[in-house]
């Protein structure tokens, strides 16, 4: 865009008016919220500065339900990045009619957005004790799936539930990646002696790096972030670091409202360090896909 | 080249299945409430409820003016961010991609504490003024959404010649932004309203945080206290985000301008 | 035996048929073009010999033997495409090692045989790269260094400059053509470009709807085509229509006035034909002794000649002449007579 011709000086102040709705939205409902939390995290009930909060993190209920957090977060990211990948690999490379793809695209755009509350009641239908497979496995096939080890308020049934929008948003957001792979390339490979495998090891794979690298912290972020899921699923059977914050703010369960920040810091931390990762990685695969 | 068809094939059969079946399974659960018969039950007893009404209903209103008040903030800001001071957009983008990176919980957590009774700004201190918070909390959330496809739907038709051939036709700013500006950009704007719409309406975090009688808390206390209701509860949220999400794609294609949300 | 043979070659996509009835035999080191228009089936010849598409019909041979059973990673043949299809995540080196590292090569020969190929296209100080650092015309040489590096059989060039502009064009038209020679590789281009064609090949063929409907050398293809289509499509030849009357001798009558034609066309009295002639072969002449008459239109100066847009009943005709020639009566506006020798009149054969 070619910069904008001088206008009259005094012209300045009453543009930059035009904005400062916007930002006095933001400031007064996004900014000022967040960073009195990050400075809660560091300050003491009678007002000093202390890390003592961050330390108290590491202790206890806070631990162990960080680190469930971390990892049903990082697994379910995993997952969702290889079947989410392979589902926009199908639809994109894979020869499937245009009308499939199209309701595939459709469909992970609802899919994604049908988080919280109703998609637990959703598999509690289907797999909870009196759920849809549960009773088909028991009458059909004797089979009784709680007696294998699943537990749907589990770390296993957490799992299944959240790929339920992992993998759609994983299809979204790989599918532009995988249509940038040029058939183009893939034909100088072969001509040039590469097997397919060859081709995916020293060509694909590498273009796509960034992209699903950078998907996967945006997987990460999006499961790390996640409450209404887990809290409708499991009642608070499985505690996870929302979950914790969740009740801390409601009642100060852990009787101290400070820990309350550290543990909304700790989250700012990791899905804002996880979505930076993204965005970082987002333009270098751009940058490649010219 | 049939083996790979044969891979699509199947990765697209086991990928519906796991999409599917919960879907069934909600649907079929739904219908189980009567002892040994499908039937309606479930919804009936639903639809029978006040309080579903109610908290529905709250619900809707709440969304409405999230729509409304996000439109107010976002619209116009884009509009005179692209056209008279470009170079501020990257920070306006920034701060608009600000709430996927800080979680709900997260600002909800710092409304509670800033706006409390004992605050300069007691929001929380009245019905009203925790209803007005909750509307400018989901416009937050909705913030990305809302900026980008609007963002899109301007950058797709060069604003700012257009702006400039209606003034130099001796138009006012009233009638470049009613006349001009808005018919070109309506498929934008809706877009953006029917996902707020979708994220809005079925909301559990802030809306139990700020402990309003909104749907997606009643949702979590049906599912604590009932059997088969959560599953048809289930079910009306689906089609409901489903109703809102056809509308956008009906509407990006039928628009001159497919806007990407 | 010719070094590549085609046979027979059909191939249809649905239920369009994109190549029939493709006949062409190519020798060691000859450099030969496809040339047509969009949609006649010239890339899909090149992709066939490739291996990325395979015919319905016939047999395409490379040293006598069928390449069609071999996929294309099997059949040692280096291929530029026109987006130049460089890997975005390797250097300019790396790319060009590609197929030696595919192939297994020792690493110092590969080092030495990637030295020796950026040397080549002039990109020795490029070797650390990467494609997106460099220009249009950069790239495209790296493609072709990458293609060549692992010593292929036979080249395919897939409008190499088509992406390109004009002045990078010229310059790597003469690069590639120089490169192909001294390396003595067998190479099939796909152009739409008349001029690429005419100018770099050793043979042409020019192709419409499928099939081929000449082929030879570049100046048999420019001075001599063969069908209207050809002539119409090298363009810059002037088309005549008209009925042939046989007699004393024989004539082409037009609505332009007549032409002398040579004895063998006196088999066709009676017929409607269409012939060509250059527009160097066309002079003026006073206009009282010549059989055909026509008013100047308009005068282009093109440096070493001009070219003069003369109409001439209902056709319009190019005349080319070098300044110096053109009588100073040779005025936009002004009425001329134009003759031509008859031994320069060329038959034009409608394809079916």
């Amino acid at each position: 865009m070619p910069p904008l011709p001088a206008k009259r000086p005094q012209a300045s102040f009453s543009v930059w008016l035009g904005v400062v709705p916007f930002f006095a939205f933001a400031m007064v409902f996004l900014i000022l919220p967040t960073l009195h939390v990050v400075l809660g995290a560091f300050t003491r009930p009678d007002g000093g500065v202390t890390g003592d909060n961050l330390a108290g993190l590491l202790a206890g209920t806070i631990l162990s339900a960080l680190w469930v957090s971390l990892r049903i977060s990082l697994w379910t990211a995993f997952l969702g990045c290889i079947a989410g990948l392979l589902v926009a690999g199908a639809i994109t490379h894979g020869g499937l009619p245009r009308g499939i793809r199209d309701s595939i695209t459709t469909f992970s755009g609802v899919a994604s957005n049908f988080a919280g509350v109703p998609l637990a009641f959703a598999f509690i239908a289907t797999l909870g004790r009196l759920g849809f497979i549960t009773v088909l496995a028991r009458d059909w096939l004797g089979i009784n799936i709680y007696a294998t080890g699943f537990n749907l308020t589990s770390f296993s049934g957490l799992t299944l539930a959240y790929l339920y929008f992992q993998i759609p948003l994983m299809v979204l957001i790989i599918t532009p990646a995988l249509e940038g792979l040029r058939t183009e390339w893939r034909e100088a490979a072969e001509s040039l002696g590469a097997s397919g495998p060859q081709y995916w090891r020293m060509v694909a794979l590498p273009v796509l790096w960034p992209s699903l690298l950078g998907a996967f912290a945006l997987l990460f972020a999006n499961a790390f972030g996640a409450v209404a899921t887990a809290m409708a699923l499991t009642g608070s059977a499985l505690s996870i670091l929302p979950i914790i914050l969740f009740a801390q703010i409601r009642g100060d369960v852990l009787q101290d409202p400070h820990l309350g920040y550290a543990i909304a810091f700790a989250m700012i931390v990791l899905t804002g360090l996880s979505n930076l990762i993204y965005i970082r990685l987002r333009v270098r695969s751009e940058r490649w896909q010219k | 080249m049939i083996g790979k068809r044969f891979w699509s094939w199947t990765i697209f059969a086991l990928a519906a299945l796991y999409f599917l079946l919960p879907l069934v399974g909600m649907l079929e659960f739904s219908l189980r409430a009567r002892r040994g018969a499908y039937s309606l039950d479930a919804y009936r007893n639903v639809l029978n409820d006040a309080q579903f009404h109610q908290t529905l209903g709250y619900s809707l209103i709440l969304s409405m003016s999230t729509v409304v008040l996000g439109l107010l903030i976002v619209a116009p800001t884009a509009f005179w961010v692209q056209l008279k001071i470009p170079r501020i957009r990257p920070l306006v983008e920034f701060i608009t991609l600000l709430p996927l990176v800080i979680p709900p919980i997260v600002i909800a957590f710092g409304y509670i504490r800033l706006y409390n009774t004992s605050s300069v700004l007691p929001l929380t201190g009245s019905a009203r003024g925790t209803d007005l918070l909750l509307t400018a909390g989901y416009a937050t959330l909705s913030l990305p959404y809302m900026y980008r496809a609007i963002d899109t739907g301007l950058r797709a038709i060069d604003i700012r010649t257009l702006t400039e051939a209606a003034q130099s036709l001796g138009a006012g700013w009233m009638t470049v932004l009613t006349r001009v500006v808005l018919p070109n950009i309506s498929v934008a704007i809706l877009s953006g309203s029917f996902l707020t719409f979708a994220i809005v309406i079925g909301e559990y975090v802030l809306a139990a945080l700020l402990d309003r009688p909104a749907f997606g808390p009643y949702m979590v206390w049906m599912g604590s206290n009932r059997a088969y209701e959560p599953a048809a509860l289930a079910v009306i949220s689906f089609g409901l985000t489903w109703a809102a999400m056809a509308a956008i794609q009906f509407l990006a294609r039928r628009g001159h301008h497919s806007v990407k949300v | 035996m010719p070094f590549i043979e085609m046979t027979a070659l059909k191939k249809s996509f649905g239920s369009t048929q994109v190549v029939r009835d493709f006949e062409l035999s190519l020798g060691k080191g000859e450099f030969v073009s496809l040339l047509g228009p969009s949609g006649c089936g010239k890339t899909t010849v090149l992709r066939m010999v490739a291996g990325f598409e395979t015919p319905d019909v016939g047999d395409i041979r490379i040293e006598g033997e069928s390449v069609l059973r071999h996929r294309a990673s099997q059949r040692h043949i280096g291929m530029v495409f026109q987006s130049y299809a460089l890997f975005p995540n390797l250097t300019v080196a790396e790319n060009v090692a590609f197929g030696l590292k595919v192939a297994r090569a020792a690493v110092a020969e590969t080092r030495h045989r990637v030295d020796e190929m950026l040397e080549m296209v002039g990109l020795g100080a490029m070797r650390d790269r990467y494609p997106y650092q460099l220009s249009g015309g950069q790239q495209q040489r790296v493609a072709l260094a990458r293609a060549i590096a692992p010593r292929p059989r036979v080249l395919l060039l897939d409008e190499p400059l088509s992406a390109l502009d004009a002045k990078i064009r010229a310059a790597l038209r003469s690069e590639i053509r120089t490169i192909q020679r001294q390396l003595g590789i067998t190479t099939l281009f796909v152009t739409h470009d008349q001029e690429e064609a005419l100018s770099m090949s050793d043979r042409i063929v020019v192709m419409n709807g499928g099939k081929a409907e000449q082929i030879g050398p570049p100046e048999a293809i420019y001075n001599r085509p063969g069908t209207r289509f050809v002539a119409e499509f090298i363009g810059s030849l002037n088309v005549i229509e008209g009925q042939i009357v046989a007699g004393d001798s024989t004539h082409l009558v037009f609505s332009g006035g007549r032409l002398d034609l040579l004895p063998n066309f006196a088999g066709l009295a009676g017929q409607s034909v269409a012939v060509a002639i250059r527009p160097q072969s066309l002079r003026f002449c006073a206009e009282e002794q010549a059989l055909m008459r026509g008013v100047v239109r308009n005068i282009e100066f093109l440096g070493a000649f001009s070219r003069v847009h003369v109409s001439c009943g209902s056709a319009n005709l190019l005349v080319d002449g070098f300044a110096r020639d053109l009588s100073t009566n040779v005025t936009v506006g002004s009425p001329i007579g134009l003759t031509v020798r008859s031994d320069e009149i060329l038959h034009l054969f409608d394809n079916k």
